[in-house]
């Protein structure tokens, strides 16, 4: 029996991260929750913001992500996957020059990065990333 | 008007027709025993400038044998598209001939029989000879390798990349691009990166610390040949700390960065390049997906899925060219690039028949000069096959079989576990085993056995997992290696299905019972990416097992069932 504590510790997050994906749809309505809280309920357009993530990421509890959003005054950004999805909420005052941002956060598991953004005439604009938390495998 | 996305396909119309890839006429002069090295070279010298191509080497300085796949599963809009295409439905799509040297090299079916007709592929004192050949046309071609070079064989472990770097400098590569290179740690490859008299290239190389590029490996190079300016972008393995062992080069992450692939594109068609060729370690299915979202790139320069095709696949406006691994082959392809953009091309897969091409004697003694110290190790015989012994397919390989078995036996497991690469040479039926086939399929910086309990519902996580890794019908989800190879376990896997519910059926073989969720099993595997992996080295596993064996004999592997394709 060789069992160290570290397999045992990649063992139990892997069954963590079943645990994560079977719980997924409720976190993800929390998501919806939170998004419907700030845009009071009106629709979301796409196109006028990038949301850059990994599609896989190399390690999940530190993921790069950037959201650049030319013309908005906020940004919130979620983990529509993670017990708590607020990640981050990110104002831009009239003197920033690039209204970008990036951030590196946690995911529990394979999930959807989403961010929204109020624009300077007070429409929404949403983005989202689907990234995957694997356990790692073997590439050729 | 004739749009450029129809330009190109004419060209590709034309070269199927014409044989300018020369596979047409190959079938005929083999029937009449006539294959000739000015046969395998001849190519009519087109337009202003010439790319030469190799990729995957694994490490193999020698000739070698090795069978394509007969199963290679496409999924979503990739079903049923080349490379997975296989066998007789290959040959029939490019008209190849049952028997001809095509076949032999292309496609699998009568592997063992047309191995013993014509013999190894491989060997890169060959490959010089064809290096040098397409030098005399073009004097000014430029030569890249698409990484995977420096792993794969006893040699290059001793020497830790040494021996590849040698024989590849005598070559004279223009730039290079990396994936199992960093398998050999973050300070040795800087140390061989420093050392290279050519460019070590990758876009999505970045600092993992400040997520920026870094100074050691440049994202491209501008070459001014043929009068004309062409940008090399070098484009790395986008998933090494996950699929390899992370720990060996935290310093580094990756990714595809394809929006810095877009910006790379633009920065060198501003400054002055008229062709953009992606020096690519993607993976065939990646390479095509990110064809269609980066825009401007011309040619992509296909490696790591291993695949080999005999003409260039057309995705949105860039041909991508794959050229196959093991030193098998070398792509030449020419282009006519004029007015700022790429007008034409003319292509060849350039199969490396090593009883056909003269070895070059300067690359042939350096090569030896590697092997040298280590001959008479290597060279110990320890076993014979019966069995024709390969590891290519996406579920399974004899050469998995066997090393699966000898994790079974030697390491007292239920279940054994082989990681689903796709390197490793072929030995067919009658050879004998020496220590050098051993680690030519099993070679790598952390090859440790370990032996391990998991639950049978872990097990399940692990496979839905690693099938994700190949079946997932985004390619840009795919890290493209094979599905992990199972001993003592058997499973149906439903392809078509998302991660979660392909894995079905899992069946301990050895009492026939269902796998039960609860239950723990004990498991012995091998290429763990875990850093603190205890267990003897698989190549002393496998070699323990095969010289008790004595002679081995490989039978059919039913215990993995394929639904969905």
């Amino acid at each position: 029996m060789e069992l160290t504590r570290r397999n045992m510790l990649v063992i139990s997050s892997g069954t963590a991260l079943t645990a994560a994906l079977g719980a997924l749809p409720a976190f993800a309505s929390m998501t919806d929750d939170e998004i419907a809280k700030i845009t009071g309920g009106a629709d979301t357009a796409e196109g006028a913001i990038t949301l850059t993530a990994p599609e896989i990421a190399e390690n999940g509890n530190t993921v790069p992500i950037e959201v650049a959003a030319p013309g908005a005054t906020m940004v919130a950004l979620f983990a529509d996957g993670n017990p708590t999805p607020k990640v981050a909420t990110i104002k831009f005052g009239p003197l920033n020059p690039t209204n970008a941002a990036s951030t590196r956060i946690r995911l529990a598991g394979t999930q959807n990065v989403v961010a929204i953004a109020q624009m300077e005439d007070g429409t929404f604009q949403k983005a989202s990333a689907n990234v995957k938390v694997t356990i790692g495998g073997c590439g050729g | 008007m004739i749009s450029r996305r129809d330009f190109l396909q004419v060209g590709m119309a034309a070269s199927a027709l014409y044989g300018t890839s020369g596979f047409g006429q190959w079938a005929r002069l083999a029937a009449q025993q006539k294959l000739t090295q000015d046969q395998l070279l001849q190519f009519e010298t087109f337009g202003n400038v010439s790319l030469i191509h190799i990729t995957d080497i694994h490490a193999q300085l020698k000739p070698i044998y090795f069978r394509e796949p007969s199963v290679n599963l496409g999924v979503g809009g990739n079903k049923g598209k080349v490379p997975h295409v296989t066998g007789a439905d290959f040959r029939k799509l490019y008209g190849i001939d049952d028997g001809s040297p095509s076949h032999y090299a292309l496609s699998s079916g009568d592997f063992s029989a047309l191995a013993q007709e014509y013999g190894r592929v491989g060997g890169l004192d060959r490959v010089a000879t064809v290096i040098n050949s397409i030098r005399a046309d073009r004097p000014d071609a430029i030569l890249l390798d698409g990484g995977d070079t420096w792993h794969g064989s006893y040699t290059c472990y001793q020497t830790q990349g040494q021996d590849m770097v040698n024989v590849m400098n005598a070559l004279n590569p223009d730039a290079m691009t990396f994936h199992w290179e960093f398998t050999l740690g973050s300070d040795r490859v800087a140390e061989l990166v420093e050392s290279l008299p050519f460019a070590a290239l990758g876009q999505n190389i970045f600092d993992a610390e400040w997520d920026e590029p870094t100074e050691l490996f440049p994202p491209y190079k501008m070459f001014e040949r043929g009068g004309t300016k062409i940008a090399v972008i070098g484009q790395a393995f986008p998933y090494m700390p996950i699929a390899n062992p992370g720990w060996m080069f935290p310093e580094y992450a990756f990714g595809i960065r394809d929006e810095n692939m877009q910006a790379m594109v633009d920065e060198v068609r501003a400054a002055g390049a008229e062709c953009v060729v992606v020096l690519s370690h993607n993976g065939f299915d990646v390479d095509k997906k990110m064809a269609t979202v980066v825009s401007g790139i011309d040619v992509i320069l296909s490696g790591h899925t291993h695949d080999a095709l005999p003409e260039p696949a057309l995705s949105g406006e860039t041909i991508i060219v794959p050229s196959g691994s093991n030193g098998k082959f070398v792509s030449r392809v020419d282009l006519d690039i004029r007015d700022g953009r790429m007008m034409g091309y003319r292509h060849k897969l350039i199969p490396i028949f090593s009883d056909v091409i003269t070895p070059d004697p300067e690359v042939a003694g350096l090569i030896d000069e590697q092997r040298a110290p280590y001959e008479a190790e290597m060279s110990e015989v320890i076993g014979r096959t019966d069995s024709l012994l390969y590891r290519r397919g996406n579920l399974n390989g004899t050469w998995d079989d066997l090393i699966c078995d000898a994790l079974l036996s030697e390491r007292d497991a239920e279940i054994a576990l082989s990681p689903g690469v796709r390197w490793g040479p072929s030995l067919i039926p009658g050879q004998d085993i020496t220590r050098e086939d051993i680690w030519n399929v099993t070679s790598m910086t952390y090859g440790k056995a370990y032996r391990t309990e998991m639950t049978g519902e872990f097990l399940k996580v692990v496979l839905e997992d690693v099938a994700d890794n190949i079946f997932n019908p985004d390619p840009y989800y795919q890290q493209g290696g094979d599905m992990v190879r199972t001993g003592g376990l058997g499973y149906t896997i439903d392809v078509s299905k998302p991660q979660g519910s392909r894995i079905s059926d899992m069946t301990l073989l050895k009492t026939g019972e269902p796998i039960d969720p609860a239950r723990a099993y004990m498991i012995a595997g091998w290429a763990s990416v875990n850093e603190d992996t205890e267990g003897p080295q698989i190549w002393d596993v496998v070699e323990s097992h095969i010289a008790k064996m004595g002679t081995v004999s490989v039978g059919e592997n039913n215990s993995v069932k394929v639904t969905g394709t």
